[in-house]
C-alpha cells in the first residue's frame, strides 16, 4: 500500500531523471539493493526520518531522494528501485540500470542481506562491472546471527575490492562508518569508461551473451558467498519464519485467517474512530459557530455567511472528522502489516485464483495497494512485468474501496444496519464491511478473468515472488510513516477538495435557474435514473459531484438535505439517519448506495493515474466503465429483489 | 524429474530450464541456474504456487513454470 506525497501528488509520475541538487558542489551517491534488505531503513537512518519514507514499489528515481552531510561535504542521497539483477528487462530493472550506467552518481551503495549474502552479491559484481565507486553495506547483520551465521566482512572487502561495512537498522551508529566508506570512495579516480562497456550496451547483446554473464555472477557470487560466510547449519524446517508460514499459510487456515485479520483490523478502525470522529466533529460544530460569529462581527453579508460556513466549512469538517479518525488508526495498522511481511503472504494465499485469470499473483500486492488508495495502487502496478497482466491490474484497482470510500461505508453501516453501539454491534459493522470488500475481491477476480478471455486474451507468464523473513516492526516508523506521510497526506488531498467542492456545492444549490436551484434541477433529471438504480437524482448527483474525492458524496447529499431540515452536529449517527429517511431513504436506498459506493468510475486522481501509467485514453475510458458498469448492473439488480421484501 | 514433482520436504538439483526468453532470464537471475540445490518448503492453500528455498531466499513459484524446470 504505497502512499505518500510523492507517489500520487500531480507531477511526480515522470520517469525522468532529475537530480535536485542543493548546492552545485554536492555529491550524488545512489542506494541500490534487492527489495527486503532494509534499504529505506538505511536511507532513512542516513537522510533524516522524514524526508522520504515511501517504500512502495514502482516509484521513479525523481522522487527518492534525500540530502545528508558529513565533515563538509553534502550528499544527495538517490533511492533506486529494489531489484535482483540488472540484466532482466522489467521497467524497474531498466531504471535502475539506466541510473547506473547514466553516471550520474559519484558512487553507489549497494545495500545486501546478511542473512542471504550470495543471493545480493549479484547485484553487487554486476554494479561493479559499470563504477568501481562502490561501498557494499552488509545490512541485516542481526537477522544472520539468528540464522547462525559468520560474515568475514574483511576478508569480502578483500575479495570485492571494495569497502564493506556491516549495518543493523537498529543501530544507527554503524551508519558513521557507512558515511566514511563513501568519502573514501570518493577520493578514488573513476575508472575509465570503456570497463563499464558489457551491462550499459545491454540492449546489444545476444540472449546468450547475456546468459552467459549471469551464470558467471551467479557462479562467483556462490564463489565469494562460500568464503565468507559460514555456519548456518540450521535447518530452514525448523525455523521461527517456517512456524508462522505453516500457520499463515495452511491449508485449513490460511484463508480463514485472512479474512479474520481484515475483520480484526476493520473492527480496531471502527471503534477506534468513534470517539475522536465525535470529539473532532464538535470542536468543529464549534469553531464554525465562532467562524459565524466573526463574519458577524465583521458585518459580512448573510450570503457569505452562509456559503463560508455551511458551504465551505461544513463540507471541510465532515471531510475531517469523518475521515481522519480511521485513517489514523487503519494506515498505521496496515503499515504494520506490511512491515511484518504479511503482505506477500497475502500474495502467495491469493496467487492460485489470480492465477485461474490468467493474471499475475502480484496483483493481490497492488490490489492491497488499492485499499489506501486506488492511485498508489494503479502506481504500484509497475512491480507486474508483463503489460498484459499489468493492466488487468491497473482496470480492477478500482474494485477495493480506498481510504476516501471506507469511512462513507462505516458511516452508511453504522446509520442504517448497526445504529445501536455495543461490542456485537461494531462487530457486526465490522463484518458488513468485509462482506462489502470480499464482494469487491471477488469481482476483481471475475472482472480480471473476463478481460483475460475477451480483449486482453493471453496465458499467465511466469512469476516468482520472494517471502521475506518476518520482521519485527520498528514501532516509531510505522507511526511516522503511516500518519505523517499517508494519512495526512490523503487527508490533505481531500480536504484541499472538500472546500472548492463545498464552494460549489453551495453555489448549485442556491444559485436558481427559473424557480428551481441548479442542484434541484439537476437532481430532477437524474431523478428517473437514480430511481432505477435504487437510489435516487440527489445521491447520483452526489456521486457524480464526489468525481474529484469520494469523501464529498455524503456532505453534497447533507448539504441539500439541510435545506429544509436542520442539524447541529454531523457526527450524531441517529440524528443523520433521520435525516436521511426524512429525505426518503430507507435501508434499500442504504443498500443500493452501499454498493455504487464500492462500485462506480474512480476519483479523478485515480483516471489521471491511469492516462498517465497507461498512456492511452481508452484504457482510461474502460477503467471509469467497468466499475460503473458493475455498479449499476448491482444496484438495478438489488433494487429489483429488494423491493420484494 | 522436474521441480513440481518436488513434494514438500524434498530436496533436488536443477539441472536445466525448459523455457525461453524473458521467463528464462527472470528464473537464472533468482539463482536457478545449473547445480543449484532446491528444498520444496511447502505449498500455498490452494495447493499452487509453492515455496521453494533458493540460495537462501524463500521463493514462491507456480507449478506450470515449476514443470519447466529440470531436476538432476
Amino acid at each position: 500500500m504505497g502512499l505518500t506525497k510523492g507517489s500520487v501528488a500531480g507531477g511526480a509520475l515522470d520517469a525522468g531523471l532529475v537530480i535536485h541538487k542543493k548546492q552545485p558542489q554536492d555529491r550524488v551517491v545512489a542506494l541500490a539493493g534487492n527489495p527486503n534488505v532494509g534499504k529505506s531503513t538505511i536511507f532513512n537512518a542516513l537522510t533524516g526520518l522524514h524526508q522520504h519514507t515511501g517504500n512502495w514499489p514502482g516509484k521513479t528515481v525523481t522522487n527518492a531522494q534525500g540530502y545528508y552531510s558529513s565533515g563538509q561535504q553534502s550528499y544527495v542521497l538517490v533511492d533506486i528501485p529494489g531489484v535482483y539483477s540488472l540484466l532482466a528487462s522489467s521497467a524497474e530493472e531498466e531504471v535502475a540500470r539506466d541510473f547506473i550506467c547514466s553516471r550520474a552518481a559519484d558512487a553507489v551503495i549497494v545495500v545486501c542481506n546478511g542473512a542471504c549474502l550470495e543471493r545480493s552479491l549479484n547485484l553487487v559484481l554486476q554494479t561493479l562491472e559499470i563504477t568501481n565507486r562502490v561501498v557494499v553495506c552488509v545490512n541485516l547483520l542481526d537477522e544472520a546471527q539468528a540464522k547462525g551465521l559468520t560474515l568475514q566482512l574483511p576478508r569480502l572487502a578483500e575479495l570485492l575490492g571494495v569497502p564493506v561495512v556491516g549495518t543493523i537498522a537498529s543501530q544507527p551508529q554503524s551508519l558513521n562508518e557507512l558515511k566514511q566508506a563513501v568519502e573514501q570512495v570518493l577520493a578514488q579516480k573513476t575508472a575509465s569508461a570503456e570497463s563499464m562497456g558489457r551491462l550499459c550496451g545491454l540492449e546489444h547483446l545476444s540472449t546468450e551473451k547475456i546468459e552467459k554473464l549471469t551464470l558467471e555472477y551467479t557462479r562467483r557470487a556462490e564463489e565469494i558467498a562460500a568464503e565468507v560466510v559460514s555456519g548456518g547449519t540450521e535447518v530452514y524446517g525448523h525455523s521461527r519464519d517456517w512456524r508462522i508460514d505453516r500457520l499463515l499459510c495452511s491449508r485449513l487456515g490460511g484463508y480463514a485467517l485472512m479474512i479474520l485479520l481484515l475483520a480484526v483490523v476493520f473492527w480496531l478502525t471502527l471503534t477506534g474512530a468513534n470517539y475522536p470522529s465525535e470529539l473532532l466533529s464538535q470542536g468543529f460544530g464549534w469553531l464554525g459557530e465562532r467562524l459565524d460569529d466573526g463574519l458577524v462581527w465583521l458585518q459580512a453579508p448573510p450570503w457569505l455567511r452562509d456559503l463560508l460556513v455551511q458551504g465551505v466549512w461544513r463540507t471541510l469538517s465532515w471531510v475531517v472528522s469523518v475521515m481522519l479518525p480511521p485513517m489514523a488508526i487503519f494506515f498505521p495498522l496496515f503499515t504494520l502489516l506490511e512491515d511484518v511481511g504479511y503482505l506477500p503472504r497475502v500474495a502467495y494465499n491469493l496467487d492460485r485464483p489470480f492465477q485461474a485469470c490468467r493474471a499475475c499473483g502480484k496483483q493481490a500486492l497492488t490490489m492491497a495497494m488499492g485499499f489506501g488508495c486506488n492511485a498508489a495502487g494503479v502506481i504500484g502496478c509497475r512491480i507486474i512485468d508483463s503489460p498484459r497482466e499489468r493492466l488487468l491490474a491497473i482496470l480492477t484497482n478500482n474494485f477495493v474501496p480506498c481510504n476516501g470510500r471506507f469511512p462513507t461505508l462505516i458511516a452508511l453501516i453504522s446509520m442504517f444496519f448497526v445504529w445501536q453501539m455495543g461490542l456485537a454491534a461494531s462487530w457486526l459493522a465490522a463484518l458488513l464491511l468485509v462482506a462489502v470488500i470480499l464482494l469487491g475481491i471477488g469481482l476483481t477476480f471475475l472482472v480480471t478473468r473476463i478481460l483475460s478471455g475477451t480483449i486482453l486474451k493471453g496465458e499467465a507468464s511466469s512469476f516468482a515472488l520472494e517471502l521475506p523473513a518476518y520482521r519485527r516492526p520498528r514501532l516509531l516508523s510505522v507511526i511516522v510513516r503511516s500518519v505523517f506521510d499517508r494519512t495526512l497526506f490523503v487527508l490533505g488531498r481531500a480536504a484541499a477538495v472538500a472546500a472548492p467542492c463545498g464552494l460549489l456545492i453551495w453555489l448549485l444549490a442556491n444559485l436558481h435557474w427559473g424557480d428551481a436551484s441548479l442542484l434541484a434541477q439537476l437532481a430532477a433529471w437524474l431523478e428517473p435514473l437514480g430511481r432505477w438504480l435504487g437510489m435516487d437524482g440527489v445521491i447520483l448527483l452526489a456521486f457524480i459531484l464526489g468525481l474529484p474525492a469520494n469523501e464529498n458524496v455524503v456532505p453534497v447529499m447533507v448539504m441539500w438535505y439541510l435545506q429544509t431540515g436542520s442539524l447541529t452536529e454531523l457526527n450524531d449517527l441517529a440524528a443523520m439517519r433521520e435525516l436521511f429517511v426524512a429525505n426518503g431513504w430507507t435501508w434499500r436506498t442504504a443498500v443500493c448506495t452501499l454498493l455504487f459506493m464500492l462500485l462506480h468510475w474512480p476519483c479523478s486522481t485515480t483516471l489521471l493515474t491511469i492516462k498517465q501509467e497507461t498512456g492511452s485514453w481508452r484504457w482510461t475510458a474502460l477503467a471509469f466503465a467497468l466499475p460503473t458498469f458493475c455498479g449499476a448492473a448491482l444496484c438495478f439488480v438489488a433494487a429489483r429483489i429488494l423491493s420484494l421484501f | 524429474m522436474n521441480l513440481a514433482d518436488l513434494q514438500p520436504g524434498e530436496r533436488g538439483m536443477v539441472q536445466g530450464l525448459l523455457l525461453e526468453g524473458g521467463q528464462r532470464r527472470r528464473l537464472l537471475d533468482i539463482g536457478l541456474v545449473q547445480n543449484t540445490p532446491v528444498q520444496c518448503l511447502g505449498r500455498s492453500p490452494a495447493g499452487d504456487p509453492s515455496a521453494y528455498l533458493i540460495r537462501g531466499a524463500v521463493i514462491a513459484l507456480r507449478a506450470q513454470d515449476c514443470r519447466q524446470i529440470i531436476l538432476a
